[in-house]
């Protein structure tokens, strides 16, 4: 498989940006920019994404460091959920009514 | 974790049955799900997007021109500081959207290059030129005004990273036509000569921005294969209608009259009534032949070319820091 965002006559590498909008939540995936380094690329990821005040913290990461599922197995690589109901509260009836459960 | 690159696998299909591919495209679209980067998508699906997208982006970028021309000129520190803001939005809205387009499979210098050698479109509103501070306030109200109501039903176009670029874009954009909207405001209340002005740039902007919407829909080739793969999800003339459906209360607001005396509400038809737009313009802009074309695109291949030695710079540091820590290791 090749290497996530190699795309061929791309000059720099791609990185995907995180942002922690506030202290007590997790970083979320904003999106994606490309430049030639580590630290160029936190600064533009801060210009670029954060120019409301929408985070306190910034990751970037580069999308090759990444490893991910394929996206053509998404049946056979996750769990499949078909008669595993028991999984969820919601199947648990018997307890509907009574208070505190 | 979605990754924002293109997987070779999606871009080339081996051994597995093209048709399988197709019909699983299909359903996603039929579902209203979102198609994302390591997709299989059908290779015409693939080419509007990026010719779209890329568009797009090109219109950002090359829309800092107009206004940044203005920076220096603006009439208050505030003012200054607005226009700022804005025209930096933009240069973000530019790069989100070339990052869109990235996750197709074309590259960033690619798609510069298509933009200064003239080999790719964007907007044409960006050819008029901005002889008056009321420009800007027409550009904010107007241009920006038709390109929310263009880019809000993006939001929800089919391919992921381009409907989540949107959403960002048009959450900032909304500013920007408010500031626009306020700029013509406060010159319409002004002296007589500052209403005049601003009435000026109105009469000027007006007809250009409905031109925004693109060609009426029985002479827009491509809209409905768009509209079939959920990219576009209303018709340019509906857009042109609902535009037009805001600006008229907005326009009373203001003390400033839109410059078509056969513009109505038709209760019949439920529709505006309004005079024929002069597409012969619309063309000869697009073809190149309009007020500012030649001095658009020659300004931001000065800018590319000037900018080469900084990206170079950057990129030899690059080498040199990511040899020390080999070295180091």
């Amino acid at each position: 498989m090749s290497t996530p965002g190699d795309v061929a006559g791309e000059g720099w590498p791609l990185y995907e940006v995180f942002v922690r909008a506030n202290r007590g939540l997790s970083h979320v995936h904003v999106g994606s920019l490309h430049a030639p380094d580590d630290d160029m690329a936190l600064r533009n990821a801060r210009d670029l994404y954060t120019r409301r005040n929408e985070g306190v913290s910034v990751w970037v990461v580069r999308s090759s460091a990444i490893t991910t599922s394929d996206p053509d197995m998404k049946g056979a690589f996750f769990e499949s959920p078909a008669g595993k109901n028991y999984r969820h509260a919601k199947y648990y009836e018997k307890s509907a009514e009574v208070p505190h459960l | 974790m979605t990754l924002t690159a293109p997987d070779a696998s999606a871009l080339h299909p081996d051994g597995d049955d093209v048709a399988e591919l197709q019909a699983r495209f299909d359903a996603i679209i039929e579902a209203d799900q979102r198609i994302e980067p390591r997709d299989w998508m059908p290779e015409a699906y693939r080419k509007t997007l990026i010719r779209q997208i890329s568009q797009h982006a090109h219109s950002e970028i090359i829309g800092m021109q107009p206004e940044g021309n203005w920076i220096s000129r603006a009439p208050s520190l505030k003012r200054k500081a607005i226009l700022m803001a804005k025209v930096q939005d933009e240069a973000g809205h530019g790069l989100y959207l070339y990052s869109a387009a990235q996750t197709l499979g074309i590259s960033r210098d690619e798609m510069t290059e298509q933009l200064i050698t003239s080999r790719a479109r964007y907007s044409s509103i960006f050819n008029y030129p901005t002889p008056t501070w009321a420009d800007m306030g027409a550009i904010g109200w107007l241009v920006d005004g038709a390109a929310i109501c263009n880019q809000v039903p993006l939001c929800r176009a089919s391919y992921g990273p381009y409907g989540r670029a949107m959403v960002r874009i048009c959450k900032e954009e909304s500013f920007h036509q408010r500031q626009g909207f306020e700029i013509l405001l406060e010159l319409s209340q002004g002296t007589p000569e500052q209403h005049e002005m601003a009435q000026d740039a109105v009469n000027r902007w007006y007809w250009p921005s409905l031109m925004m919407f693109g060609p009426p829909d029985d002479e827009s080739p491509n809209s409905a294969q768009s509209m079939a793969w959920k990219i576009k999800r209303f018709s340019n003339d509906e857009l042109r209608q609902r535009f037009v459906g805001m600006l008229v209360p907005q326009a009373e607001v203001l003390g400033l009259t839109l410059p078509d005396p056969n513009l109505r509400w038709n209760e019949e038809t439920g529709q505006w009534d309004m005079s024929e737009i002069d597409w012969t313009e619309f063309h000869e802009v697009l073809a190149g032949r309009g007020p500012a074309n030649a001095q658009r695109i020659q300004h931001r291949r000065d800018a590319h070319e000037q900018g080469a030695w900084v990206r170079e710079a950057a990129a030899a540091y690059a080498e040199k820091q990511a040899a020390r820590e080999r070295q180091a290791a």
